[in-house]
């Protein structure tokens, strides 16, 4: 979490909060898979985006963990964003959240597809585990069908064995 | 309309078969009217094709162009036998000889043939054919089929459809000459759906497709608004089950391809997907997700009564039934990895088939229940390959990068299957495979191609 001046937050607040619109508006479109949560996600400077905004979430906290081949643990470098991300989501009790699994290419599509799901509600129950109310978040799997990296080797495979924790009503 | 076949000698009056319509959408409304031409002696074939080998040797088949009746049906003549050509061809089982190499030309479609001069070249057998448009706009086809050997026709047929149906009809002659030849069913006259795709890998649009089993005459299903994946047939060719992100859950829906009417399937509260018919079409077997596990439901589509098939604290999915209904084969991760098993169909007694290396996936038993047809995933690979359903005879048939989700053709026979290629530009495309494995044929799409489900021969 970075606290801005509190001086310049209000003018800031302005800007960022049209920047927050325009992801909100991409994560929510229906049918865009939410792109994987891939809008936003490395834009900014770290701390320039408002505390509470979806630019803060994906910047500060990090809306995103990583799998390795087949996996649906939760590791521990794992624990540590979603812990963030818990400690977030109870800051600001607003968001409804939806977690999206997903897999990379290198497997069939179905078993894909479900391991997407696992990896959701692994992420999912994580957090309820960290105090989230599980009202809150629901879950969905993409299986391989929304990569965030496309080349053809582990660095971009490993991107896209992922579980996306995407801030529903980020505009609100 | 309706279809007469009038069987030479034996057979009895005219036979009534009835060619199953697609629908007006599809242009197949029409019918055929079929005469068996007749025989000027009984044939007991010479030429035999032993299909059930490994390797086979394919028969020289001699195919001059069919005759236009007049010069404006030249063209089209031509196209219905270099179709009834491309389909022999493609099924391995014949080859096709090179009309530069043919010593007698056919100018009539009734000509009984010089079979001296097709010794010469090999040809083992000849058909010979014409097209006609008719006074009131139907169109007449007929072909004979011919044992050089034993200088004998061995089948003759007459069609009359709309000049629209100018590919049924030559499915249907390349289906009459496969199934004289092998004594086995053709496939000739069927229909793929599949998942065709467009856009960037990181936000591709898929629409559910549906062509002929050769490529031709593709068309839409679905907008491309939702993402759509896996769909597959029942057993009348009629509707299809598939997999669609359209409201807050992906869920399985039933498209019926003649109205386009879409309906979901089951109430379940979470995801479903994995989707496919039993054979008599009557129930729809699934997976649906439920805490991060897969399990399998089987639904009766009439009582809409739902029945849990396996229990496990694993992922269950891809689940088929065997032609006779009595057993499933699915994919399962319940002993650490992908794996392929055979259950009965009330879900009793699951058994691992499985053992080679590496994990398996996308099972999908033969409409002859022989086989069960799978997608390998091992050393960086993916394969298609088959084995019996107790798992013995595990055979590859193809393997690379990536290749997966075979689907069967009707007769048992081919698999079509998606082969994708790796970066940002790479993309699925459609492939079809004969289980000698040495018959690998590209299916040409307008886009790219992915999850290919062959359907029933459309009768």
């Amino acid at each position: 979490m970075t606290n801005t001046h509190p001086i310049l937050r209000g003018a800031k607040f302005v800007v960022f909060l049209g920047a927050a619109l325009a992801l909100a508006a991409c994560a929510n479109k229906p049918g865009a898979g939410g792109a994987g949560g891939a809008g936003g996600y490395g834009s900014g400077g770290i701390g320039s985006a408002s505390p509470g905004s979806a630019q803060d979430f994906v910047v500060n906290v990090g809306d995103r963990i990583f799998f390795t081949t087949d996996q649906t643990e939760i590791s521990s470098a794992n624990r540590a964003t979603l812990d963030k991300q818990a400690q977030w989501l109870q800051q600001y009790p607003r968001y409804q959240v939806t977690i999206e699994g997903h897999a990379d290419e290198r497997g069939t599509r179905e078993y894909n597809i479900a391991l997407g799901a696992r990896r959701a509600t692994n992420t999912k129950n994580y957090l309820v585990s960290r105090g989230i109310n599980p009202a809150r978040i629901r879950t969905i799997s993409y299986g391989k069908e929304r990569p965030v990296a496309v080349c053809n080797d582990i660095s971009c495979w490993s991107q896209n064995r992922r579980a996306v924790t995407v801030l529903n009503n980020a505009g609100s | 309309m309706t279809v007469h076949a009038l069987d030479k000698g034996a057979a009895a009056g005219p036979r009534r078969l009835t060619r199953m319509s697609f629908g007006a959408a599809l242009l197949f409304a029409a019918a055929f009217v079929v005469a068996t031409v007749p025989f000027t002696q009984r044939a007991e074939a010479l030429i035999e094709l032993d299909v059930t080998q490994g390797n086979v040797q394919p028969l020289p088949i001699a195919i001059p162009t069919f005759i236009g009746g007049t010069p404006a049906d030249a063209q089209l003549a031509a196209d219905v036998s270099g179709v009834i050509a491309a389909d022999l061809k493609r099924s391995g089982l014949f080859l096709p000889l090179d009309p530069a190499s043919f010593i007698e030309k056919i100018g009539n479609a009734n000509q009984t043939p010089n079979f001296q001069s097709w010794t010469v070249i090999k040809a083992q057998a000849l058909v010979t054919g014409g097209v006609t448009r008719q006074s009131d706009g139907r169109l007449r086809a007929e072909f004979r089929l011919w044992d050089i050997y034993a200088g004998q026709q061995m089948a003759g047929q007459q069609f009359y459809t709309t000049p629209e149906n100018w590919r049924r009809v030559a499915h249907i002659i390349a289906d009459a000459i496969y199934e004289r030849l092998t004594g086995e069913q053709g496939y000739f006259d069927s229909r793929v759906v599949y998942v065709d795709e467009s856009g960037p890998k990181d936000k591709r649009v898929k629409r559910l497709a549906i062509m002929d089993q050769d490529g031709a005459n593709s068309r839409y299903l679905t907008r491309g608004n939702d993402l759509v994946l896996t769909p597959r047939f029942n057993s009348s060719a009629q509707e299809v089950v598939y997999m669609s992100y359209g409201a807050d859950q992906p869920r399985v829906y039933l498209l019926n391809i003649e109205t386009g009417q879409r309906e979901l399937v089951g109430n379940f509260p979470g995801m479903t997907f994995a989707p496919r018919f039993s054979p008599d079409g009557q129930r729809i077997v699934m997976s649906f997700e439920d805490q991060g596990n897969a399990n399998i439901y089987a639904m009766d589509l009439r009582s809409r009564r739902t029945t849990r098939l396996t229990n496990s604290a694993s992922i269950d999915t891809s689940p088929s039934y065997a032609p006779d209904g009595s057993r499933i084969v699915f994919t399962s991760d319940r002993g650490g990895s992908q794996q392929i098993y055979v259950m009965g169909a009330d879900g009793s007694n699951p058994q691992r088939i499985s053992f080679g290396q590496g994990s398996y996936s996308t099972p999908v038993w033969s409409p002859r229940g022989d086989l069960i047809a799978f997608t390998r995933q091992s050393a960086g690979g993916f394969a298609i390959g088959v084995m019996k359903p107790d798992g013995s005879g595990e055979r590859i048939l193809t393997e690379g990068f990536h290749n997966e989700g075979p689907t069967w053709s009707p007769n048992g026979r081919v698999l079509m299957f998606f082969r994708d290629t790796p970066g940002a530009n790479g993309g699925p495309q459609l492939w079809s495979v004969d289980l000698t494995g040495y018959n690998e044929f590209k299916v040409p799409t307008p886009a790219f191609g992915s999850d290919p489900a062959w359907s029933p021969l459309i009768n």
